[in-house]
């Protein structure tokens, strides 16, 4: 039963090639169905053991700890691993019609290919207790992520990928450079091992430099302000599919590397006590909420604004972080799910638009709602969700956030955490209005109809799930206290 | 190009080139030497073939369909040998299962999965150079 913790990661990886191999775009995509919903079961039954039995430490080639590599599950890895797979589950449906009629029939195996690469990157650097590890399937994924961004119909697409892959090698190369300071002060790479001879050494500049380097990379993948400037545009002119699940999974395993380098490998009363790490977090956070907020309302694209509305809420998931303290790190923990399912179902809904008008630009919505009533009413009830209106998944995570920022006192951030969802009000409002209010300039020429049911059901499978986690929060808070504890608890 | 020199000198030197690769490649686990290296060798000779009679020639002899078979399966292949053992009731990648004596499962496993690495390697190269060397010529898959 062990070797699910390695299987989880072989599925997407193993699957890829097989796509290139048989060469059949129907196929790829059933492959991809298949295996993403695989993995799916495989990261629950990761869940379900962890949470029984604490955590697995899986040692390939049988090799033991510090020499081999290890594969180590724990509360934190298995809710993370959850969030990529259920979105990988919804998305790979969807991604069926999408795909068709943006990616050219020739090239589908190769997208799907690079899909599931980019998964299996992703599940890659949340399972292993190797940093050097991390390090190789960040470059597996954020290849893939540079080829699939690539590939939107939008020229632009190549130059804004081409933005991304220059920040993203810096911010690879950063994490890199990290990496080999720890290692030449330690002599090790095993995360654990490295937790256990860092405090030796901590006083030294070159582990505080490489620290900083971690940080610095980091921050560049997971788009924190102002390391952001890579994103907009990659989302904008990318195909729908890919927007989607990057927005969704990709940023979220960045933030997850933080915590996993903050918290587990140098340890809590180092990088915050010693070294000012919620100083530079808090208001980098707080500045990226309002800037990102703001940039969101001016945007006429739509998919756009969405991007920049995810600049604001790393923002949030940044925040908790930078609070350390049970209740703010629980906040930042859920907030990774839950605006994973609220950002899918938005550029979902947005990628439903984007197959029946071919346009995403706001004065195109016109009058849409009536025509596409269920995908408005999903865009409504994600928005809904961003904004954190009660009895939503969004309204779970800022609870949090503003509980923890009571606790600490820090009026200040409860009042730009109130002013960040008054500021998505505005966003969200801004496109149903136009869509529902407003009347479309030419009815009679064009009949627009609603989407088809193949991507209607995944979007609606995400709607409800923002309003069932909004209702029944157990699984979702429970597994991110335990995982905040856990973390906080790693090195005292 | 129709420098008889060097058209002559690329057909003798190719066989070669070619020999040395799989010595590298099976020698690999005594020597100097692996997958990675063998692969980039191989994928030399090819590339020295494109270079001197043309990027036409070459995607005649290797076409790059084959090729793009040829990079899955290499990965399949690693990523194989790991199922296997996981069958057999080790770990992912545990060699020492694939054989009655663990020294053996050892070998056989590092030179499966090095063949792997040799052939996703040199088909990668060759692809990355056919992409390079086709630029502007019209697509004629």
């Amino acid at each position: 039963m062990d070797n699910l913790a390695v299987i989880q990661v072989l599925l997407p990886l193993l699957s890829a090639p097989l796509c290139l191999l048989f060469n059949k775009a129907r196929l790829a995509w059933m492959i991809a169905v298949v295996v993403s919903w695989a993995a799916l079961f495989v990261s629950l039954s990761l869940l379900v053991m962890v949470n029984d039995n604490g955590p697995i430490i899986y040692e390939q080639g049988g090799w033991p700890a510090p020499i081999g590599i290890v594969y180590h599950v724990d509360i934190l890895t298995a809710f993370v691993l959850l969030i990529v797979t259920s979105i990988a589950a919804v998305v790979m449906p969807y991604a069926g019609k999408s795909v068709e009629k943006e990616i050219p029939v020739s090239k589908q195996p190769a997208f799907f290919s690079a899909l599931l690469l980019c998964m299996a990157g992703l599940l890659g650097i949340v399972s292993t207790g190797d940093a050097f590890n991390v390090f190789v399937f960040l470059e597996i994924s954020s290849l893939a992520t540079y080829a699939l961004l690539s590939q939107g119909k939008d020229r632009r697409s190549l130059t804004s990928t081409f933005q991304y892959l220059i920040m993203g090698t810096i911010g690879g190369t950063f994490i890199l450079i990290g990496i080999g300071l720890i290692y030449m002060k330690t002599g090790t790479l095993n995360m654990a091992d490295l937790a256990d001879r860092l405090p030796a050494v901590f006083d030294s500049r070159t582990v505080h430099a490489s620290f900083a380097f971690l940080t610095v990379g980091i921050c560049l993948k997971l788009a924190l302000f102002p390391l952001h400037l890579w994103l907009p545009n990659a989302y904008t002119y990318a195909p729908s599919v890919v927007t989607i699940f990057v927005a969704a999974t990709s940023t979220k395993v960045a933030v997850y590397m933080l915590l996993r380098f903050s918290f587990t490998v140098f340890g809590v009363d180092l990088v915050f006590a010693k070294l000012p790490l919620t100083e530079v977090l808090l208001p980098l956070a707080i500045v990226g909420i309002l800037v990102g907020s703001l940039a969101a309302i001016k945007q006429s694209n739509i998919k756009r604004m969405l991007a920049y509305s995810s600049v604001a809420q790393i923002g949030y998931m940044i925040l908790g972080i930078s609070f350390v303290s049970a209740s703010g790190l629980t906040g930042g923990i859920l907030h990774l799910f839950n605006h994973a399912i609220i950002k899918a179902a938005l550029f979902m809904a947005l990628g439903a638009v984007a197959y029946q008008i071919g346009s995403t630009h706001i004065d195109a919505l016109k009058g849409l709602a009536k025509k596409m009533p269920w995908t408005f009413a999903g865009f409504a009830i994600g928005g809904l969700s961003i904004i954190g209106v009660p009895l939503t998944a969004g309204f779970v995570s800022k609870w949090y956030l503003v509980l923890a920022a009571i606790e600490k006192e820090w009026w200040i951030v409860v009042a730009v955490l109130l002013v960040g969802s008054l500021l998505a009000v505005i966003y969200i409002w801004r496109v149903v209005e136009v869509a529902y209010f407003q009347t479309a300039d030419d009815e009679s020429d064009i009949q627009v109809k609603e989407a088809p049911l193949q991507l209607l059901i995944p979007l609606w499978i995400l709607v409800i799930a923002n309003i069932y986690f909004g209702i029944n929060t157990s699984l979702t808070v429970e597994s991110a206290s335990s995982a905040a504890t856990m973390l906080l608890g790693a090195n005292s | 190009m129709n420098h008889t020199l060097l058209r002559t000198m690329t057909q003798l030197l190719i066989a070669p080139i070619m020999v040395f690769a799989l010595y590298v490649q099976f020698h690999g686990d005594f020597g100097p030497g692996g997958g990675f290296q063998a692969g980039v060798i191989f994928a030399a000779a090819v590339i020295l073939y494109g270079i001197v009679f043309g990027i036409r020639a070459a995607k005649k002899a290797i076409p790059d369909g084959i090729l793009r078979a040829m990079a899955a399966f290499g990965v399949l292949l690693y990523g194989g040998v790991g199922v296997a053992t996981m069958l057999l009731g080790g770990r992912y990648l545990e060699y020492g299962v694939l054989a009655h004596d663990p020294v053996h499962g050892q070998h056989y496993g590092i030179i499966l999965v090095e063949l792997g690495v040799g052939i996703a390697v040199a088909s990668v190269m060759i692809l990355i150079f056919y992409a390079f060397a086709s630029r502007g010529e019209p697509d004629d898959r």
